[in-house]
C-alpha cells in the first residue's frame, strides 16, 4: 500500500481534522485543525506541554486520538497502526538501537520491508554519504558523538523513503554550534528530497531558520499558522506576538468606530485600524519599529508616540538595544542601528514613537507581556 | 570513614567465620561421596568410587535425575515465557495502580510458606489426578519459579527506553517484530537469569514435590529426602556432588554467555 | 466482533471515544490482557485455588463446622507448637542479623575485588540445593559427626546437636543467612559515608558517628532482611524435618504429620491457615511500618525544603 515507488517528488499531504486527545482527567490537545501541504516544512512550535509533541505522536500513530481524524494523502489513518503509516520519525534522544551497528540500525526499516540484502547495503551506504557519515557502517551507536548519532537517526528515518518525515526536537540535546550546523543540513536535505517535513521544537529561532510555515501551540490549541514573516508581522493573538520574537506591549481599553480604534495610554492618544473586538486590548510593537527621541520636536512626522524612561542602553556592535520603562510600569524593548537613539543613557526620559501601521492591536488575554 | 587496623582485622576475622559457615559445611558431601563404607561417618576411613557407580547404575536414581532435568527444563520454558510476557504486560499497562496490584499477586507465591501451598496443591492434584505426573510437577514448580522471572525481567525493563519500540514501529516493524528484534535482545540478560532461576528453583524444590510425587514418579530432591530419612546410603553424597557440579556449570555458562553478550 | 466489543465496553469510557479510534485503543488494551493472561491463569490455578481449597478444608473436613479451629485453640500442644515456631523463627532472625551485620558492613567498606569475593561467597549457598545443605549438616552434626569429634578433642561431648531445636537453628541460620546479608548490603551501600565523616568532623567519636548516623540510616535494610528471614523461618519444612525432632515439632512439621501421616486434612488445613495468617499479618505490619517511615522522611524533606 505504501510502496516507496509510488511516492512522488511533491510529497505527502497530511490533514488533521478537529483532533483532540484527552488523558484521564486532562486534555493534551483540543480541536486541532491543520493541513500540512505536500513537500512543505512545517514546524510545530510552542512551550513545553503545549501539545506539539502529542500532535506529532498522533500523526505517527503512537497515540490514539480521542476525537477527530487524521488523513494522509486523503486516506483516513485512524485504524492504520504506526508501522504501516510509512512515516519516518526522528526522536529527541535519537532512539538508536544500542545492540545494533550503524548499518543494522539504518537497514532495520529496509529489513522490515524485505528489501534484498545487496540493495539494503547499497542504500545504507548511499544515505550515510548523504548525512556525511560514509564508512561508519560498522560502528556501534555508543561509539558515536551526539551529532553523529543524530545523523544516523536521521539517515535511518530517511532510508526507506518515507511519505513524510516527523522530527521531535531532534536537535534538543546538542550544543548551539552543532545545532546551527545541523539546522542548515536539515534544510538542505529537505530541499533536495522535496518531501513533507514536520518538525517539533520549542526554539523559535530554530523554527524561523527551518520552516516554510509554523504552527504555534499554546495550552493544547493552535494559536496561529503561517509563514514566519506573517506570524512576526501580523500576529493574531497576544501569545503569538509575545512568543515570536521580542515585543513591547501597551495595554488599555480601546474605543471603536467601525474598524478604527483609539486608545488612551497614560496621556498619549493612540489610534489605528483593526478588526474590532470587545474587551481590553494590547498594542504590540516590534523592537526595530520603535524610534527613540529625546525631545518631542525630534519625533519623525506621522509617528505616534508615548513617553518612556530608558532603563538600560546596551552596545551590541552591530547596533544598540534599549530597555524601557513604560508609563504603566511595564517594560519595553528597542533595537536599532547605532545611530538611532544615540546619546540616550539609562535614566534618561525620552519619547518612543512608531508608524501607526506597524503596531498590532490584539485582544489582551492576560498572557505574559515581557520578552 | 577511616577504620583502624584493629576494627578492620576484627571485621575480617568475623567475616571469615561467616564465610566459612556459608560455604564449608556443604563441602563435606564431596569427600564423603568417595567413602568406601556404607555409612555417613566423616571423615571417611577409606576411599572408593562405588557410590558413583551405584548412582549411575541404580535405575531409581537415574530416573529421578531424568525427571528432575525434564521438569526443570520444562519449568524454565513455561515460567520464562509466562513471566517475561507478564513483565512486559505490566510495564505496558497504562493503569499503574492495577499493574502494581497484579504484580503483587504474581509475586505472592514467594511469601507464602511452601508447606501451606503444598497441602492445597496436594488436595487439588488428588481431585485432578495430577499426582506423580510430569505436567503436575511442571505446573506446581512453575508457579514457584514465575516470581523470579517477573522480578528479573522487570528489573531489566526498568532500564529499557520505550522510545526504542516506538522507533521500531515507525520504521515499519510490527509490534511482534519490534519486540523480537529490539526489546527482547535488550532485556535478554533479565530473561536468561530468570530462566536460570526458574530451572534451579524447580531442580531444588522439595516441599511441594514430597506431596505431589508418586511411587512411579519422583524427582531427585525427593529421592534424596527419602534416602536421608530411611537409610545411611552414601549414594546421596555422590548425587549431591553431581548436582552441585551441574548447577555450578549451568550458572557459569549462563553468566559467561551474558558477559560475552554485553561485550559484543 | 469489533461491534460486539464496542457495545459491551464503549459507554464505560468517560471521554467518550469516537468509534474510529476505539478499535485501536482497545487493541492495545487487549495486548496487555493477553500478555498477563497465562501468568495470571497459572497463579490462579496453581496458587490461589489450592490455597482456597486448603482454607475450605479447614472448615469442611471431616464435616462442615468450626470444630478444627476449636481443636486448634483448645489444645495446649497446638499453641505450644505455634509459640515454639515463632520463637525459633525469632532466634534464627536474631542470629542471622548478628552474623550478617558485620559481614555486610565489611562488604560496604572494602574495595571492589574483596566486595565481589564476599558477594560470591554469599551467593554460592543461594544457588546450592537446600536438600544438599541440610544433608551436609546431618553429616556434621550427627553424634559421631565432625563437630562432635572436634569437640571430643577438647574433652567435650558428644553433645546432642541434631534431632532437637539446636540442630534446627544451626541449619536454618546457615540456609537463611544470605537473605539477611543481601538486603542489609543493599541498604548499607546506599548510605552516604561522607555523613559519617561529617559527624566526626563535628566532634563525634567514630563509634558515636557509627551508632548515631550509620546505624539509623541502614535500619531499613535490617527491617527488610529480618522480615524476609523471619517469614521464611516460620514456614520452613525441610530443615526442621531432617534436623529437628518429632517431640519438638514446628508448625510445618505438624502440618505434614496431620495431612500425610494421620490424613487429618481439617486439622492440617487449620494449621496451614494459622501459619498463613501469621505471615500475612507480619507483612501487613511491615508494609504499614514502611509507609510510616517513608511519610516521616517525606515530612522531614518537606520541612527542610521549606
Amino acid at each position: 500500500m505504501l510502496e516507496s515507488s509510488t511516492i512522488t517528488k511533491t510529497g505527502t499531504r497530511i490533514d488533521i481534522r478537529n483532533v483532540s486527545k484527552h488523558y484521564a482527567g486532562s486534555t493534551a490537545v483540543e480541536d486541532i485543525d491543520l493541513t500540512i501541504e505536500p513537500g512543505e516544512f512545517l514546524t510545530l512550535l510552542g512551550p513545553s506541554g503545549s501539545g506539539k509533541t502529542t500532535t506529532l505522536n498522533l500523526i505517527a500513530g503512537f497515540t490514539d486520538l480521542s476525537a477527530g481524524h487524521i488523513e494522509i494523502d486523503g486516506e483516513r489513518v485512524d485504524n492504520i497502526p504506526s508501522h504501516r503509516r510509512g512515516l519516518g520519525v526522528v526522536f529527541q534522544h535519537y532512539a538508536l538501537f544500542p545492540h545494533m551497528s550503524v548499518e543494522d540500525n539504518i537497514a532495520f526499516p529496509l529489513k522490515q520491508r524485505k528489501v534484498a540484502k545487496a540493495e539494503q547495503k547499497r542504500r545504507v551506504a548511499e544515505v550515510l554519504e548523504t548525512v556525511g557519515l560514509g564508512g561508519y557502517e560498522n560502528r556501534q551507536p555508543a561509539e558515536l558523538s551526539g551529532g553523529q548519532q543524530q545523523r544516523v537517526a536521521f539517515a535511518r528515518a530517511m532510508v526507506f523513503e518515507p511519505r513524510a518525515l516527523l522530527m521531535d526536537e531532534p536537535l534538543g540535546a546538542l550544543d548551539k554550534n552543532l545545532r546551527e550546523k545541523l539546522q542548515l543540513e536539515i534544510k538542505r536535505i529537505h530541499q533536495d528530497v522535496g518531501r513533507t517535513f514536520v518538525f517539533v521544537t520549542h526554539d523559535q529561532e530554530e523554527a524561523l531558520v527551518l520552516s516554510d510555515r509554523i504552527a504555534i501551540f499554546n495550552n493544547g490549541r493552535i494559536e496561529q499558522v503561517g509563514a514566519s514573516h506573517e506570524l512576526y508581522e501580523r500576529p493574531r493573538t497576544l501569545f503569538v506576538a509575545t512568543f515570536m520574537g521580542e515585543s513591547t506591549v501597551l495595554r488599555g481599553e480601546p474605543e471603536w468606530h467601525g474598524t478604527e480604534w483609539t486608545l488612551g495610554f497614560h496621556g498619549a492618544a493612540l489610534r489605528g485600524t483593526a478588526e474590532p473586538f470587545s474587551g481590553p486590548a494590547a498594542l504590540v510593537l516590534r523592537p526595530e519599529d520603535i524610534h527613540l527621541s529625546s525631545r518631542e520636536d525630534d519625533i519623525p512626522a506621522g509617528h505616534q508616540y508615548c513617553p518612556v524612561t530608558i532603563t538600560q542602553s546596551i552596545y551590541l556592535g552591530s547596533g544598540r538595544k534599549f530597555e524601557l520603562a513604560l508609563a504603566d510600569g511595564s517594560t519595553g524593548i528597542v533595537r536599532g542601528p547605532l545611530a538611532r537613539g544615540a546619546g540616550l543613557e539609562a535614566g534618561d526620559r525620552a519619547f518612543a514613537s512608531w508608524r501607526p501601521e506597524r503596531g498590532s492591536l490584539l485582544p489582551d488575554t492576560g498572557s505574559r507581556s515581557t520578552t | 570513614m577511616k577504620h583502624t587496623m584493629v576494627t578492620r582485622s576484627l571485621l575480617w576475622a568475623f567475616a571469615a567465620v561467616v564465610a566459612a559457615l556459608l560455604v564449608l559445611p556443604t563441602a563435606v558431601v564431596i569427600p564423603l561421596s568417595f567413602t568406601d563404607k556404607a555409612s555417613l561417618a566423616f571423615p571417611p576411613a577409606g576411599w572408593s568410587t562405588r557410590w558413583y557407580e551405584n548412582f549411575f547404575t541404580d535405575p531409581t536414581w537415574m530416573r529421578a535425575l531424568g525427571n528432575s532435568l525434564t521438569v526443570g527444563l520444562l519449568v524454565a520454558v513455561v515460567a520464562t515465557v509466562f513471566g517475561t510476557a507478564a513483565a512486559v504486560g505490566l510495564r505496558r499497562w497504562a493503569n499503574r495502580r492495577a499493574a502494581g496490584v497484579t504484580q503483587a499477586v504474581l509475586l505472592a507465591p514467594i511469601v507464602v510458606p511452601a508447606i501451606v501451598l503444598a497441602i492445597g496443591v496436594y488436595a487439588t492434584f488428588l481431585q485432578l489426578q495430577l499426582l506423580g505426573t510430569v505436567p503436575g510437577f511442571v505446573l506446581a514448580h512453575s508457579v514457584l519459579a514465575l516470581p523470579f522471572v517477573v522480578i528479573s525481567v522487570s528489573a531489566t525493563l526498568v532500564g529499557y527506553d520505550d522510545r526504542l519500540t516506538l522507533a521500531a514501529l515507525s520504521l515499519g516493524a510490527s509490534r511482534w517484530a519490534a519486540f523480537r528484534q529490539v526489546q527482547l535482545p535488550l532485556i535478554m540478560p533479565g530473561v536468561v537469569s530468570g530462566a536460570l532461576f526458574a530451572f534451579v528453583t524447580s531442580f531444588d524444590e522439595v516441599v511441594l514435590s514430597i506431596f505431589i510425587k508418586s511411587p512411579y514418579l519422583e524427582t531427585l530432591p525427593v529421592k534424596m529426602y527419602a534416602s536421608v530419612t530411611r537409610d545411611t546410603d552414601p549414594t546421596i553424597a555422590a548425587a549431591a556432588t553431581m548436582i552441585m557440579l551441574l548447577t555450578t556449570a549451568i550458572i557459569t555458562i549462563g553468566l559467561l554467555s551474558l558477559r560475552r553478550r554485553k561485550r559484543a | 466482533m469489533t461491534a460486539l466489543l464496542e457495545s459491551s465496553v464503549g459507554p464505560a469510557a468517560p471521554a467518550g471515544p469516537t468509534p474510529g479510534t476505539a478499535a485501536g485503543r482497545r487493541g492495545r488494551g487487549w495486548t496487555v490482557f493477553l500478555l498477563l493472561l497465562p501468568a495470571a491463569l497459572l497463579v490462579v490455578a496453581m496458587f490461589s485455588y489450592p490455597l482456597l481449597v486448603a482454607a475450605w478444608r479447614s472448615f469442611a473436613y471431616p464435616e462442615l463446622g468450626t470444630q478444627n479451629y476449636a481443636w486448634f485453640f483448645d489444645g495446649a500442644t497446638n499453641i505450644g507448637v505455634l509459640l515454639r515456631t515463632v520463637w525459633v523463627a525469632f532466634l534464627t532472625t536474631v542470629i542471622c542479623l548478628a552474623f550478617a551485620y558485620p559481614y555486610a558492613y565489611l562488604m560496604v567498606i572494602s574495595g571492589r575485588r574483596l566486595k565481589t569475593l564476599l558477594l560470591v561467597l554469599v551467593m554460592v549457598p543461594f544457588w546450592t540445593s537446600l536438600m544438599i545443605r541440610t544433608f551436609a549438616w546431618i553429616i556434621l552434626l550427627q553424634d559421631n559427626g565432625l563437630v562432635n569429634e572436634g569437640l571430643g578433642l577438647f574433652g567435650i561431648g558428644p553433645l546432642p546437636l541434631m534431632r532437637n531445636t539446636t540442630g534446627v537453628l544451626i541449619g536454618m541460620v546457615q540456609v537463611l543467612l544470605p537473605f539477611m546479608v543481601l538486603p542489609l548490603y543493599n541498604a548499607m551501600a546506599g548510605v552516604d559515608m561522607r555523613l559519617m565523616q561529617a559527624a566526626t568532623s563535628l566532634g563525634a567519636r567514630p563509634s558515636t558517628a557509627f551508632l548515631k548516623v550509620f546505624v539509623p540510616l541502614a535500619m531499613p535494610g535490617v527491617l527488610s532482611g529480618s522480615l524476609l528471614v523471619f517469614i521464611q523461618a516460620l514456614g520452613f519444612y525441610i530443615t526442621p524435618a531432617l534436623l529437628g525432632s518429632p517431640t519438638e515439632m514446628l508448625v510445618s512439621q505438624y502440618i505434614y504429620a496431620q495431612v500425610n501421616g494421620q490424613l487429618q486434612w481439617g486439622r492440617g488445613s487449620v494449621l496451614g491457615v494459622v501459619l498463613l495468617v501469621t505471615v500475612l499479618v507480619l507483612l501487613a505490619a511491615a508494609a504499614a511500618l514502611g509507609r510510616a517511615g517513608r511519610r516521616r522522611q517525606g515530612a522531614t524533606a518537606k520541612r527542610e525544603a521549606a
